[in-house]
């Protein structure tokens, strides 16, 4: 095993020769994140992913919020931990990731939910219906109160894998070959293999389940808004982010279901149905797609990283992908470059590797 | 803390459902909790020996749900299918054939709703499936009102169990209808009764159980809660307290002060 070259001299031309030969199986943002993170710190990388690009797997559907004040109203503080590091990471190494914060809103007849959401977590402001008006001046008179939580930002999941794919290749020549499914060995030779493959590595994890989400995307020129905005409801709660151009993404349902890719009318009906109670504009929004992908899950919904024989599994990232994937991904190279053991992500002894 | 308390003929205080008896008067919904992790942590606190899982959302195509049932079954308590969200009686009859076929069980929760913001029993359509689902083999728990009437057409439709609402799916708001409840606990003396639905403090719980009511049946109050299962050990011990109550027969409540402690004659043994 070598030691660490240090950050960023492991560009195409100056890599050490006894250089660590990491192959990350897998190339969505926790594939990504972990390339990105094992060439950082010197490794010889390679990524393998079956699909035909990056990020086509979760990642595709993901709604790209960095929101780890809202997630944690329902998330352990873990992934608020976690997500603080990884806000900054795509800060830093991805453009166009706007610092608008997000907005939590709810119709007055949801208010306890509302009270209930700004109990549960920290990093907001309460803000009445002339606040939201100057935040979002297409929401003026539809809103009584809600929560803005400034330091929270969003980003467009597909075009910052895009970013970070070239990133990859331009930057440090990672070999980066997709429709590929290790059998050609690319595995083989590695000192050592980060497998990132999402839920396709049950073979491996036994505890890992899918939890199916679906999403929309509309259009429509009628509305803009600057930043996420999450609406309460009992039973159907929804997110808005905006994604430039009139193009919002609508996500997203929670099923335990490991079925890829079907999306219901019902569930379809209802993501609506709470966008049109948003805005009426949504109800004359175009329909641009409409997706579904299965996450995978820990019984804890919390992500894990495990280590067996040299393969080490970054899994587990539910519905905070990008959230948690470059925490993670840090983790994951200072394990095997460091021997660091992260407890609280790791819920297996790594040292009897 | 003792569920076993036996009872005037020396028996284990135990409710009978469609012949299956459990000591655990408190049956929790699946639906809403954090993760599974918590979700098993609490129904192991719990105690309850009965689970409702919603079918509908988590089905899809046949088996797509299969790794959280599993985390259920793991649990080793027995799973009451529900049609929770279904608002026509072929739904609710389609789901609750595919919950048998899934959890190999008669049993089912039988939810017709009729109205989207109460989410209020379709008692006309609640009837109708209970009569289908019966006389199909099914044990029917049907989700009704505190309506005496559809409750004696529920028993005519096969039913042995009635669960009528505390108050609105989700809306905590506790026992709506006081007078109701007890009426229907009147009316049935034999039937076991659950409160399902509207539950959101033990001490609600801890109120149907004192009124007579058999088991009370939650979901919200627990899942959504800030520790749940330090919630579902919270309402297991009100519904022990409620239960134990009844059983110890409550003093009467009357008009007068009745001192505890003699006023005329003090002292009258003690000199």
């Amino acid at each position: 095993m070598t030691s660490p070259n240090g950050a960023h001299d492991g560009a195409v031309t100056g890599r050490a020769a006894n250089a660590m030969r990491v192959t990350v199986v897998g190339a969505g943002v926790a594939g990504l994140t972990c390339a990105h993170a094992f060439a950082q710190r010197g490794a010889q990388v390679t990524v393998i992913e079956r699909r035909s690009g990056s990020g086509q797997g979760c990642s595709w559907y993901a709604g790209g919020m960095l929101a780890p004040w809202c997630e944690r109203e329902s998330a352990e503080p873990l992934i608020a931990e976690l997500g603080l590091e990884s806000l900054d990471y795509w800060r830093r190494e991805v453009p166009d990731v706007p610092n608008e914060g997000s907005l939590v809103l709810a119709q007055p007849r949801d208010l306890p939910d509302l009270r209930r959401f700004s109990r549960r977590t920290e990093g907001y402001e309460w803000v009445d219906g002339a606040r939201i008006a100057a935040l979002e001046p297409d929401l003026e008179g539809r809103f009584d109160q809600g929560l803005f939580f400034p330091t929270e930002a969003h980003l467009e999941p597909r075009k910052a894998l895009a970013a970070l794919t070239r990133r990859l290749t331009d930057e440090f020549g990672i070999d980066m070959r997709f429709e590929a499914d290790g059998s050609d060995g690319a595995g083989d030779e590695a000192d050592l293999v980060v497998d990132c493959r999402g839920l396709a590595a049950r073979d491996q994890l036994a505890d890992l389940r899918g939890v199916k989400g679906e999403m929309l995307v509309l259009y429509s020129t009628e509305i803009a808004l600057k930043r996420p905005v999450r609406m309460l409801h009992p039973r159907i709660p929804v997110y808005i982010v905006p994604r430039g151009d009139g193009h919002f993404m609508i996500g997203a349902t929670s099923i335990e279901n490991d079925e890829r890719g079907r999306v219901t009318g019902r569930s379809m009906l209802e993501l609506l149905g709470s966008v049109y109670a948003l805005h009426p504009a949504f109800g004359e929004a175009e329909i641009v797609e409409i997706g579904a992908d299965v996450r995978p899950a820990f019984p804890d919904n919390l992500p894990r990283l495990r280590r067996r024989g040299k393969t080490i599994y970054v899994n587990g990232l539910y519905r905070h992908g990008f959230l948690a994937a470059p925490a993670l991904a840090r983790r994951a190279a200072e394990l095997a470059f460091d021997g660091t053991r992260f407890p609280e992500v790791m819920d297996e002894d790594p040292r009897e590797w | 803390m003792d569920a076993l308390t036996p009872n005037a003929a020396g028996l284990a205080d135990a409710v009978e459902f469609y012949g299956t008896r459990v000591t655990s008067r408190l049956l929790l919904g699946t639906a809403q909790y954090p993760s599974p992790a918590i979700l098993s942590e609490a129904i192991r606190a719990s105690g309850a020996e009965i689970v409702t899982v919603s079918l509908r959302r988590e089905s899809g195509a046949a088996k797509a749900g299969q790794s959280f049932w599993q985390i259920i079954r793991d649990l080793g308590v027995k799973v009451l299918p529900n049609t929770a969200g279904c608002k026509t009686v072929k739904e609710a009859v389609t789901t609750a054939e595919m919950a048998r076929d899934l959890f190999d069980t008669p049993w089912v929760k039988l939810e017709v709703i009729g109205e989207d913001d109460t989410l209020q029993p379709d008692v006309f359509g609640l009837v109708e499936a209970a009569r289908i689902l019966s006389r199909d083999g099914f044990q029917v728990f049907p989700y009704t009102t505190d309506d005496l009437v559809v409750a004696e057409k529920l028993i005519a439709a096969g039913c042995e169990v009635l669960m009528p609402w505390g108050a609105p799916i989700g809306s905590g708001r506790g026992l709506n209808n006081p007078y109701g409840l007890r009426s229907l606990r009147a009316h049935f003396p034999r039937v076991p009764l659950v409160v399902d639905a509207g539950i959101g403090l033990p001490s609600h719980a801890a109120a149907a159980m004192e009124m007579g009511y058999d088991a009370v049946l939650l979901n919200t109050a627990v899942a959504k809660a800030g520790d749940p299962v330090r919630m579902a050990r919270a309402f297991a011990r009100a519904i022990e307290a409620g239960r134990e109550a009844v059983i110890a027969d409550p003093m009467e409540v009357r008009d007068m002060a009745a001192p505890s402690t003699p006023v005329m004659g003090r002292g009258v043994f003690g000199e």
